[in-house]
Formats: C-alpha cells, structure tokens, sequence
C-alpha cells in the first residue's frame, strides 16, 4: 500500500495544492484590499502567511504562522506543537484526537461540516457547539489571527463514546 | 482533506528518527557518567503487552523524562495488539497509529521483545524484580459468554474468534467458520458486530483490495449468507455502535436495509433530549428503518442482493440444533420491554419469545480480560485489574493501561487517554517518591538471561520489520496493502532470517 498509495496521494497532492494556493491567495489579497480601507492599522505580517494562535491544555498562548491551504493539523505537525496525542490517525477522519474549539465568530467563519467530520466529532470528548476537527480547517487569509483552544483530552470515569476500532 | 499530511509525516518520521539517534549519541556520551557507567537514576519501566495501550503508555513515559527506559514485552512475534488483530481491513485509516507507535519502538530509550509470554516465560514477580515498574496492558483476550444451551454447535462463534478469523489472529487461524447458510445473526450492537455484519456482507471487490487474509477472502467468496440480523436486547436508542459505522451499513454497496418499523415507537419523540452524537445516531437509525426512500434508492434496494437490519428488544435464551448435523439451525430469542429510559434503560422479558432460523450466529457481548499471573490482584466479576488511575491496588511498582484496566469498551482514543494517565500516575509517583528509583535495577539485561536459559528467543523490533517487509511485499503482489503471516511458524522463520 505504502508505495502506490505514496504516489498516488502526492500526484493528488500537488493537483489540489496547485488549485488551493490559487484560490487561497485570490482570497486573501480581495479581502487584504477590503481591510487597508476600513481599519487602517494592522500588524505587520509576512506575505502569504496567516497567524494562527493556539491555547494549549495548559492555558498557555502559542503563536505560529501557516501557510494558506495548510491544515491546522499540519500546522500542528510543522510548527512541532507539542500537544499530546493530536491527529492519531493522520488527518484520514478515523479518530477525534485534533478537536479544537473555536469562538462563536471564528467558528462561523470556518463553513460547514461535512457529515463524515461530524460523525467522528461526535466521538470527541468535550464537544462544544463550536468544535471542529482540525485536519478538516484549511487556513485562508480570511482565518487571520484566529485562536485555536486544544481542549482537555482526559477520560475520566465517564467514557467517550462506545464503540471498537 | 490534506493528503500531503501523510507523507510530510512520513518524512518528519525519517528526519526526526535521524536526529533522535544522534542525540540518543550525544546523551550517551556527554552523560557518560549516567548513561553508560551506572544504571541509578535511570527508571526503567516494562509494559506487558503491545497493543495501543502498551505503546501509549510508553510514548507518554518517554516524553515526559529524558532518562526512562521503556522495555515493551509481546507474547506474539508481531506487535500493535487489535490495530493489526481487531481494526476492521475496510478501516486502514483508523492504522494510521502504527506510524506513532513504529516511532515510539525506534527511540533509542525504547526496546521491543517479542514472542515473550509473560506468565509463562517469565513471570510478573521476575519482571518486577528487574524493573523499577511494571505496567500490564495486555488487554482482553477473551470473550463474554452468552450462556445459553447451543453456544457451542457448529455455526456459533464469538465475534472476538471470527474478528481474529479473518485478521489473522494465528490463534484462530482453524476457526473455519461455516458460511454455507442464508441467514446469520449477530447478538450484540456495537462496533464490532457492525464490522462482523460489513465484512459478511462487503462486495469481494472491496474486501480484495485490503489486509483481510487469503483463506478468509476465499471463505467468504464462497460464503451464501444473504441476510444478517444484527440483535440487541433494548431499543434503538440504547444501540452501542457509532454513527461512522452505521453509515457504512446503509451506504453498502449490494445490499439494502430491513428492519421493523414498529421498534421505533416512541423514539420520534423522544429525539429532541438527546445531545447531539446520540440524536445523530437515532435519526440515520430511524430514517434508513421507517423512511420511504426516493426513486434513486429504491431503485439501488431493488437491485441488491443482501439484506441486513438491526432487531430490536431480543434476547437469545436457545440455540437450535439441526437434528441431522449437530450444527445450528436457528435461535431462540426472548422479547424485551424497557423500564426507564436513555443509557440506562433496563431490558426486562416479556414472556413472549421469538424463533429465527440461521446457520451462523455470531456473539459480539464485549471482550474480556484474563488474568495471567497468579501474583497480580485481578477482579474476576469486572474482568479487570484493579486499581485506581492506572496503580493496581495493593501491589506496588504494579500498574494498569488499557481496556485491562478499564474493561473492554473504547475506540482507540480513548485508549490513548487511559494510557496517558496511568503513565501520569506512574510518574506522580517516581516524583512524590512513591515508587522508588534510587536502587539500580538491571531490567532487560537480567530478563533476557532467564529467557536464554529458558530458552526463549526474543523478537527484536527490526526482527518484526522483516516480517513487516515480507507481508507487504506479498501483498503487491495481489493488490493488498499486505499478505499477513498466519502463524506463529512463519513469523518466528522469517523474524531470524
């Protein structure tokens, strides 16, 4: 499997990298020239860069800067965030192990989910409405600034959801 | 989706591993003192068992203090437990965790020895002697019984046996069930009888893709069942299964849904309480049993050719035998009514009772663990080690991880949880004092002379990795991911290759 699956997913890969980054960048320049418009003073950042802040299980604040069309599960993995036990299967939608939970505002900003994303999302521990799956957020440039909190993980006396693997 | 996710893994994997020997180097050589001359302050921990629980709970250890030592004891010559034996072979992504766990076996401060039984080989006394402590994750091996008259015909198998049939479990390897008859029924609605239900009724085309074994695709080429019941003693909302696998149910292709409208009463309404994941599960329960589906489904259920459906408010009180070949021709089931409601709604008899013939039925009541060491507390009604959070009570040094401390519930997240705090627990202790590691212990040095003089000849890791190679190169060879070794022979043969 290795082998022709590895080639297959990168032939895939550059295919959607290619039409995510083109998008992703139409995107973010439209709504860069909204903003020099109306607010005036933004921070300075890189080009082609989104930041993205991470509260860890500990409450503490951890900034980092993605890349358009990376997943926050990627980001995780890149930027070597050290949060236990995060993205078990790899980004397949085969676990809950990358639940992040978002803001009102941000989570409204992050589009549907889809049924498979919901399916496994019902398996995390501490769901909130405003929970997502982080392998499923692809960061735009609309996504700037937004604040990920990585929730608690602990199983208590109470189990997650039944079920084998 | 990030599909790209997998292979920059794949190379953090190669990059990461590449440093971690040459700092395992360093360590070596600029705490010399530490390292190489004396073994004091060094904890030295072993895990009995390498499943998601073992390797978990040593991820965790290795992480949390650069100076333990984990050894990982296997009795089989191939580790990863039910990711390799349980997962379904439909479910390779749910795999993925081998690609932690593979990492987690190559740290420098991390050792596999496989085709070690512990009880037998070497005991838990012996282990505890040579380590600082001890942390039994070996899981549950066995199974519930039903406890009826018939549990034992020919055609009647526990889940456990036929999940370990045709993932290649070698102790299973002669279960050789028997798959000439039209109906099956599954006792139990869970997961794991979803999965059993998926792998009876799967097109060829998709289970030949996957890891499931030679002789398992071959039986089940051969297999007539058509129709399987999937049987549960309460009602719709107290199913145990998930929504991921329900859904994979009803989008099968080849096979259309059949269940009884009436066991949905009273369920409509009382879909509003429920939080979110359960109401989720109820309504695709619901809809696929009582909703009239639209010209492109009928369509599609017209023209499948297998049927699968849940029943609802049965428990068997009989199997059947069929006079003339001592194997089963049907089963007995009680009907139920439910007192209370939710999770913890009570199935209480009727009086009234139900026949259906099969030739196969499959039950899949829960695992259960085993007790393999006389000198280990083990709770024989719970089926488990007690302890709390992970310390096995009254036994110092002796700790739990997994469903062996837990019971047999979980997806493997929750594993991974469980493991994460007996590690926490462990190493509360190493710091309050608890557990004391200022004597030197030898751990796998002393271990590994009284398996010689045993002799018992350990599986290294790269020992496994050759087995690793061989399965997937046959497997390329007919399509599959990899062509599992079925015996402990074959393993141990190529292992010394």
């Amino acid at each position: 499997m290795a082998l022709v699956t590895a080639l297959r997913r990168l032939a895939q890969v550059s295919l959607r990298e290619f039409s995510r980054r083109s998008t992703a960048v139409s995107w973010g320049a439209f709504h860069t020239a909204e903003r020099s418009f109306t607010t005036g003073a933004q921070p300075l950042r890189s080009d082609n860069k989104v930041t993205v802040h991470f509260i860890n299980r500990d409450g503490e604040k951890i900034t980092v800067k993605a890349s358009p069309g990376d997943s926050l599960l990627d980001v995780v993995i890149n930027e070597d965030l050290d949060f236990d036990g995060f993205g078990a299967c790899e980004g397949t939608l085969a676990c809950s192990t990358c639940h992040l939970i978002f803001d009102e505002e941000m989570y409204k900003k992050l589009g549907p989910v889809t049924d498979e994303e919901m399916d496994m999302l019902d398996l995390a521990y501490g769901l909130t409405e405003t929970s997502r799956l982080g392998c499923q957020i692809c960061l735009t440039k609309s996504l700037e600034g937004m604040v990920a909190r990585v929730p608690e993980s602990v199983a208590d006396i109470r189990q997650t959801k039944d079920g084998s693997a | 989706m990030s599909s790209c996710r997998l292979l920059q893994s794949e190379l953090k994997l190669w990059t990461s591993g590449r440093s971690k020997w040459t700092r395992g180097l360093n360590e070596g050589i600029g705490w010399s003192g530490k390292t190489f001359l004396s073994t004091s302050c060094c904890p030295k921990v072993c895990i009995v068992g390498s499943g998601p629980a073992g390797f978990y709970t040593a991820q965790h250890l290795i992480k949390a203090r650069q100076d333990v030592e984990v050894d990982i004891y296997e009795r089989l010559p191939v580790p990863f437990g039910l990711v390799r034996f349980g997962v379904a072979p439909d479910h390779p992504e749910v795999k993925n965790v081998i690609n932690t766990f593979t990492q987690t076996a190559k740290h420098s401060r991390c050792s596999f020895y496989g085709n070690v039984n512990v009880g037998k080989d070497v005991t838990v006394g012996e282990l505890q002697q040579a380590y600082h402590a001890v942390v039994l994750s070996y899981g549950a091996e066995g199974n519930r019984r039903v406890g009826v008259p018939g549990e034992d015909l020919r055609g009647v198998y526990s889940a456990k046996d036929f999940v370990g049939w045709y993932n290649g479990l070698p102790s299973c390897r002669e279960l050789s069930p028997d798959l000439s008859c039209e109906t099956a029924v599954i006792l139990g609605q869970g997961n794991v009888a979803l999965d059993v239900a998926r792998i009876l009724l799967s097109p060829l085309d998709i289970l030949k893709k996957t890891d499931i074994t030679q002789p398992a695709l071959e039986a089940l080429a051969e297999s007539q069942v058509r129709k399987v019941l999937i049987v549960g003693r309460r009602g719709p909302m107290q199913v145990a299964c998930t929504i991921k696998e329900l859904r994979e149910m009803v989008n099968l292709p080849g096979t259309r849904p059949e269940m009884v409208a009436a066991d949905f009463e009273g369920v409509p309404e009382a879909l509003k309480d429920l939080p979110r994941p359960r109401k989720r599960l109820t309504e695709l329960l619901m809809k696929t049993a009582m909703e009239v589906p639209g010209d492109k489904e009928l369509e599609r259920r017209k023209n499948a050719t297998k049927i699968w459906g849940f029943r609802f408010y049965r428990s068997p009180t009989e199997i059947f035998a069929d006079p003339s070949h001592s194997r089963t021709a049907g089963i007995r089931l009680a009907v139920n009514r439910l007192e209370g409601s939710g999770e913890r709604a009570q199935a209480v008899l009727t009086g009234e009772v139900e026949d259906v013939s099969c030739g196969l039925v499959i039950s899949s009541i829960g695992y259960k663990s085993h007790p393999i060491d006389p000198s280990v507390p083990f709770d024989s009604r719970r089926a488990i080690v007690p302890n709390s959070v992970g310390r096995v009570h009254q036994a110092a040094g002796l700790y739990c991880s997994g469903w062996l401390k837990t019971g047999p519930t979980g997806v493997i997240a929750t594993t991974m949880n469980n493991s994460f705090d007996t590690a926490r627990s462990l190493l509360e202790d190493v710091d309050s004092g608890t557990l004391d590691i200022s004597t030197a212990k030898p751990g796998s040095q002393i271990v590994s002379m009284l398996l010689e003089e045993r002799g018992v000849k350990p599986v290294t890791f790269s020992d496994w990795e050759k087995i690793d190679s061989l399965e997937m190169r046959k497997g390329e060879a007919c399509g599959k991911p990899r062509e599992k070794l079925l015996t402990v022979e074959e393993m141990l043969k190529v292992a010394r290759t």
